[in-house]
């Protein structure tokens, strides 16, 4: 009985220094980071707050096919030269072009692919 | 009775501050976002920190939530504060469906009612039909379990839109009321 609730106890406490421990961002942010780093780049990291601003969930995730799933799409800087995901945008007509790489790959060396975020909520997307 | 003096003047000292906190609080909801810089996921030497948008300027014009983005976002869409693109290289219309649905397996919570209408002026039908929920209501097996596990309501809310911890947001009817619009 005691054992059991010190290891709720104990449990709640790892929680909690995970979470404190879990980098921040702003809610919805996500990173993406399959290959920039071991490819010699920093990670790259996608803003939703900013981009809703500018366009319906639809633009992306129906016109563009990108998978609402953190590291689901398969994205390489050659697609994006060639048009496809960022790159229906990011291509110097509705928005800057590819040459800016530090605006995207802007990533803290280390930081995971996923979602990240959490005003009131410290968990990692899920919660 | 020096000890007792104190520790009213103490008490009150500490109720009177607490008391003037909330009447602060209330009045002037303080919304804070953490600096590009300091983030924590932005790498703070890199040439795109003082380029990229800090959130708060973006985000303190919008109208104010306390989750979340701290963007309700719902009415910034709606009241005409933001006018995201519905198409890729135009500004047309997106299908709209007026419809609520609601959901009675709650166990002891409130019950659910899921409105169409503010999902379809962000997306359309095909973001959630019918990979994510079946066309027919009732015909979904959704459970707070696989919510909170990143499934259903949970694919976006917890992610992108108002977070898993505003419980009556979503279950936000009474347990007789029924009839759907
Ligand atoms: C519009 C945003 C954007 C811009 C601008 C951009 N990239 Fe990328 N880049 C990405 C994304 C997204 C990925 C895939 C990230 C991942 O999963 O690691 C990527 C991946 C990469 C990779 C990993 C290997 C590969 O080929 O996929 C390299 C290297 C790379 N970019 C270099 C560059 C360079 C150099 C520039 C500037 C000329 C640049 N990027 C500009 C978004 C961008
Ligand atoms: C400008 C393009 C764009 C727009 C607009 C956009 N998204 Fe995304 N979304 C993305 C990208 C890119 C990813 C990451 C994909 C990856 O990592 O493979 C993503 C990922 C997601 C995910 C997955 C998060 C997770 O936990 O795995 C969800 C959910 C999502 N978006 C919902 C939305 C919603 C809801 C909206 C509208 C309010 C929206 N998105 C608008 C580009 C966009
Ligand atoms: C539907 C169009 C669209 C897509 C797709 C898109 N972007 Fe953007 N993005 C924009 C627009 C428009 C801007 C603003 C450009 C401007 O201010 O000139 C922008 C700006 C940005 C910025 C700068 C934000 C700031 O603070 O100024 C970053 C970073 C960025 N995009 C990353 C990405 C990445 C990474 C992807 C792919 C995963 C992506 N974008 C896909 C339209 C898009
Ligand atoms: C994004 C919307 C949403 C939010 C936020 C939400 N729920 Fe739910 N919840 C649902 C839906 C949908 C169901 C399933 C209803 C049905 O199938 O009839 C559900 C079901 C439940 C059930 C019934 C048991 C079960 O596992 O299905 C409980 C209990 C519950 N929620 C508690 C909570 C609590 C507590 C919170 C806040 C921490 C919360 N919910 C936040 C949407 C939500
Ligand atoms: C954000 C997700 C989402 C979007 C977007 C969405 N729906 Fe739904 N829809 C639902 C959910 C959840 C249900 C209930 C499913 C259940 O109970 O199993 C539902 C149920 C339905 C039903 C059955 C209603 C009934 O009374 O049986 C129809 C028809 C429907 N949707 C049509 C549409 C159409 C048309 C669009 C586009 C204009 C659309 N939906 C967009 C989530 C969505
Ligand atoms: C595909 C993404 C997606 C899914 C799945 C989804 N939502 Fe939402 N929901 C949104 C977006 C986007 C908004 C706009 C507000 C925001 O982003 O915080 C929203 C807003 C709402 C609102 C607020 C409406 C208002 O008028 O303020 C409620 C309630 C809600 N959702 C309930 C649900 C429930 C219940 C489910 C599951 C049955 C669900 N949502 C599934 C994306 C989604």
């Amino acid at each position: 009985m005691f054992r059991s609730s010190l290891g709720k106890i104990s449990g709640f406490v790892v929680f909690l220094v995970l979470c404190s421990s879990v980098a921040y961002g702003e809610y919805g942010d996500v990173v993406l980071n399959k290959r920039s780093e071991a490819e010699g780049v920093r990670p790259v990291v996608f803003p939703h707050w900013f981009h809703r601003i500018r366009f319906r969930c639809k633009v992306c995730h129906t016109e563009l096919g990108f998978e609402m799933r953190a590291g689901a799409n398969d994205v390489t800087m050659q697609q994006i030269i060639n048009g496809e995901f960022c790159g229906a945008c990011h291509n110097g007509v509705i928005a800057w072009p590819t040459e800016n790489c530090e605006l995207c790959h802007s990533g803290k060396p280390g930081t995971k692919s996923g979602i990240y975020g959490g005003h009131e909520t410290l968990g990692p997307g899920k919660w | 009775m020096r000890r007792a003096v104190n520790s009213v003047l103490l008490i009150t000292l500490i109720t009177g501050l607490s008391f003037s906190y909330i009447s602060i609080a209330e009045q002037q909801p303080v919304r804070k976002w953490k600096p590009i810089k300091d983030d924590g996921i932005h790498d703070p030497a890199s040439s795109a920190i003082g380029v990229l948008q800090n959130p708060a300027e973006a985000l303190s014009v919008l109208p104010p939530d306390t989750a979340g983005n701290q963007v309700n976002w719902v009415k910034a869409l709606r009241d005409g504060h933001i006018k995201p693109r519905t198409h890729l290289n135009k500004q047309g219309k997106l299908e709209r469906l007026d419809t609520d649905i609601i959901m009675e397996d709650t166990l002891e919570m409130p019950n659910v009612l899921f409105p169409h209408r503010a999902h379809t002026e962000w997306m359309d039908c095909a973001s959630c039909h019918d990979h994510i929920f079946k066309s027919k209501a009732g015909a979904t097996p959704v459970s707070m379990f696989d919510i909170l596990q990143g499934k259903y309501c949970g694919r976006c809310h917890g992610a992108v839109s108002f977070p898993l911890t505003e419980c009556d947001r979503c279950h936000s009817v009474g347990k007789k009321r029924k009839a759907s619009k």
